[in-house]
């Protein structure tokens, strides 16, 4: 069966470029960066390199480049090391590697946020107390793909934080210019592979380590660098992929063949790969499957440990009844989709939202 | 190619046979698990010495694991919303009411036999197969969908399937009918299913350890119930106050143990009444009954019989199935049964056959 990967929010594969970069850093610079010798000096020369153009390409220097293992582990630091001991205010919307950190921290505050999927920044002014050390808002919704008024955020004066790893290699990041203190990316949401990531963390920042052992990455990030992942981020980071005009494409076909359909956060700046549609009367897991069973990989929320889908926190938190978030997919495009893909990937879709809401109660 | 068949796999052996089976046979095999009870939901019954359970992650593991090694499309369902609402919810309500439900057969006609079905149908599949010990077959001269009980008798499961349709019936396959439970464990090892060896699943799947008391009155406290009153009397068919127990809800009909009660001879519960947490206690020959009202039958292999019949009627799953007329709703034995339970089922046999079934009221 022909698949086609319509899933490039959850993941993207890792590109020919950033391949053919990493690969040396396995097998011939080898080295631990941090040894003496010739070969950790060649494995430090490369992650030197590495830092110096994933800086250039946030708009940072390299020594505000903190190499971890991936989005997670950078929200981490970034909420544990920068907010220990003050007050966190954030959204209703982040995802889990944020909420699930800021549960963890002294102090709270969730801001809601409206059908809209864009949170208002005098809502975030108003969830502001004397001892607010850090806000921490996402750059772009993973699900909605909502850009976030950052720059207005800033102006609050307190430090922020933004989770990037969906803006990333979508819309222009620089950091500097969003005037944020902590920046969190992904590789493997970039062309990079699983295993990599970065805080940006602006200078003059107060960052505590929460890992500890060596003293790499300035002290802020124990544990041996990941070179090859290092190089391939640096490389996957110089290609942009516009896949606006499919994603317009997708969207309006849809709701040109397929009656009931609504693409949810519509009218909010979005980034151009990410659509959230949902289809009036569908469990959106039994299309998934079925999409799936034709060869076309869509999601539809977060899986729970078991693997089970459950409802999106995101589109609750923006007023979907349960019921309208347990029918809506996410259609995430990358690098490898094409018009042709889109086109076929609707006629299933057609053909399975008709089928389904046959057989649903629910939609008459 | 045929159309997929959709199998329920739990991750135990039966279904992983039933899987391995139909996909040996050549047809094209989906997986899904239900994932039906988050058992880590209710602090107040983890321990790590819980038993008997379903949905845990292990399981799950254990069913991917076995679709990866058939190389079959494996998905896990969310059903926790219908299950609590078709099943836990009423299994609750039910106890709290005095009576003595099934929560296995709830979630068979509302769940298994219902979303399951409508969700294979919706990915594309136009029958379910399942691990269930019954078998079904087409009566061409009545044209009728019959169930027959499980070959292997120890194992027959149709006391909780009297509640399937003729449409849900017509649309279901039961591979493991005609087998015998150790040939299924033969089957799973050949197969090189790694779950061959598993034992088999007891009680009721989402109650750790069949403490029913704990079960419910951790889920009433989740949901903001007043617990049920915690005392109640002891009395005899008489209306002689024999002591104290700490409500209803933790008594079933013929139910002998943990009563409390010092008597010169064994006592058992004969009836409960939650209105006013009576629990009524006596002798085993007082409960004996000749006759009940069955309600909310479903006939499977005949039509609703006009005339009174004859069959053998089951009133437990472990009760070995008497002889009775059915007259409409009423049930008369010939001989009298001990502890006609309302809330529980009563299935109706002839034989093999299994002609229908309702719920005692």
């Amino acid at each position: 069966m022909q698949r086609y990967y319509f899933d490039h929010n959850a993941t993207t594969p890792v590109s020919r470029e950033a391949l053919e970069a990493m690969l040396p850093a396995f097998t011939e610079i080898y080295g631990n960066a941090s040894s003496i010798h010739h070969f950790g000096q060649a494995a430090r020369h490369l992650l030197d390199e590495a830092r110096k153009q994933v800086a250039d390409a946030l708009g940072a220097s390299a020594e505000e480049i903190v190499f971890t293992s991936g989005g997670t582990e950078s929200d981490n630091l970034a909420l544990l090391g920068g907010a220990a001991g003050g007050h966190l205010v954030t959204t209703a919307i982040e995802h889990p590697a944020v909420l699930q950190t800021a549960g963890r921290l002294a102090g709270w505050s969730c801001v809601p946020v409206g059908p809209s999927g864009v949170v208002d920044p005098d809502d975030v002014r108003k969830a502001l107390k004397s001892d607010t050390a850090l806000i921490s808002v996402m750059h772009a919704n993973n699900e909605l793909g909502t850009i976030q008024p950052l720059a207005e955020i800033v102006k609050l004066g307190v430090p922020v934080h933004a989770d990037g790893v969906q803006a990333l290699g979508k819309i222009p990041v620089n950091v500097r210019e969003l005037g944020v203190a902590m920046y969190s990316i992904s590789g493997h949401k970039v062309g990079a592979p699983k295993g990599i990531g970065a805080l940006y963390v602006r200078k003059g920042t107060k960052l505590k380590a929460r890992q500890f052992g060596g003293r790499h990455e300035r002290e802020r990030r124990a544990g041996t660098e990941n070179v090859a992942g290092a190089v391939a981020l640096a490389r996957a980071m110089q290609t942009h992929v516009d896949t606006e005009a499919l994603r317009d494409r997708l969207e309006h076909a849809v709701l040109r063949d397929i009656p009931d359909a609504h693409v949810n956060a519509a009218g909010s700046p979005r980034i151009p790969n990410t659509t959230n549609i949902r289809f009036d009367g569908i469990d959106s897991d039994a299309l998934l499957i079925a999409l799936d069973l034709r060869g076309f990989a869509v999601s539809s929320g977060a899986a729970c440990s078991s693997g089970a889908p459950e409802p999106s926190h995101v589109l609750l938190a923006i007023g979907l009844t349960r019921e309208q978030a347990r029918s809506s997919i996410r259609f995430s495009l990358g690098r490898g989709n094409t018009a042709d893909q889109v086109d076929a990937l609707v006629g299933a879709l057609a053909e399975s939202v008709t089928h389904l809401r046959k057989l649903s109660p629910a939609y008459v | 190619m045929s159309k997929p068949i959709a199998v329920a796999m739990s991750g135990g052996v039966d279904s992983s046979v039933v899987a391995g089976l139909l996909h040996s046979r050549g047809e094209a095999v989906i997986g899904l698990t239900m994932q039906l009870w988050n058992q880590r939901r209710l602090p107040e019954l983890q321990s790590d010495k819980a038993t008997g359970r379903c949905c845990s992650l292990d399981d799950v593991y254990d069913a991917r694991g076995v679709a990866q090694l058939l190389g079959i499309p494996y998905y896990v369902l969310n059903f926790e919303d219908r299950f609590e609402q078709q099943v836990v919810k009423p299994f609750v309500s039910e106890y709290l009411a005095g009576r003595t439900p099934i929560p296995c057969t709830l979630c068979n006609n509302f769940i298994k036999f219902d979303q399951f079905l409508d969700m294979a149908e919706g990915v594309g599949a136009e029958q379910i197969a399942t691990g269930h010990y019954a078998q079904i077959r087409h009566n061409a001269e009545s044209g009728r969908w019959e169930m027959l009980r499980g070959v292997d008798h120890s194992k027959d499961q149709t006391y909780f399937l009297f509640g399937l349709t003729q449409d849900q019936l017509s649309r279901t396959l039961f591979p493991l009918g005609g087998m015998q439970k150790s040939a299924v464990r033969e089957l799973a090892a050949q197969l090189g299913i790694p779950t061959a060896s598993k034992p088999d699943s007891q009680e009721i799947c989402f109650v750790p350890n069949g403490d029913y008391a704990g079960f419910i009155a951790a889920y009433s406290k989740e949901q903001g119930i007043a617990p049920p009153d915690a005392t109640g009397e002891f009395v005899t068919p008489d209306g002689e106050v024999l002591g104290e127990h700490e409500g209803v809800h933790r008594f079933t009909v013929g139910q002998r143990r943990g009563l409390g009660i010092a008597a010169g001879e064994p006592l058992y519960v004969i009836s409960t009444e939650p209105a006013t947490q009576r629990v009524t206690i006596g002798r085993n020959d007082e409960l004996l009954r000749t006759g009940m009202r069955v309600a909310d039958i479903n006939w499977i292999s005949i039509a609703e019989p006009s005339e009174p019949i004859r069959a053998e009627v089951k009133i437990r799953n472990r009760h070995n199935a008497a002889p009775a007329t059915i007259t409409g709703k009423e049930v008369v034995f010939d001989e009298p049964q001990r502890a006609l339970t309302p809330g529980q089922a009563a299935v109706f046999y002839r034989g093999e056959l299994v002609l229908g079934g309702g719920w005692i009221e």
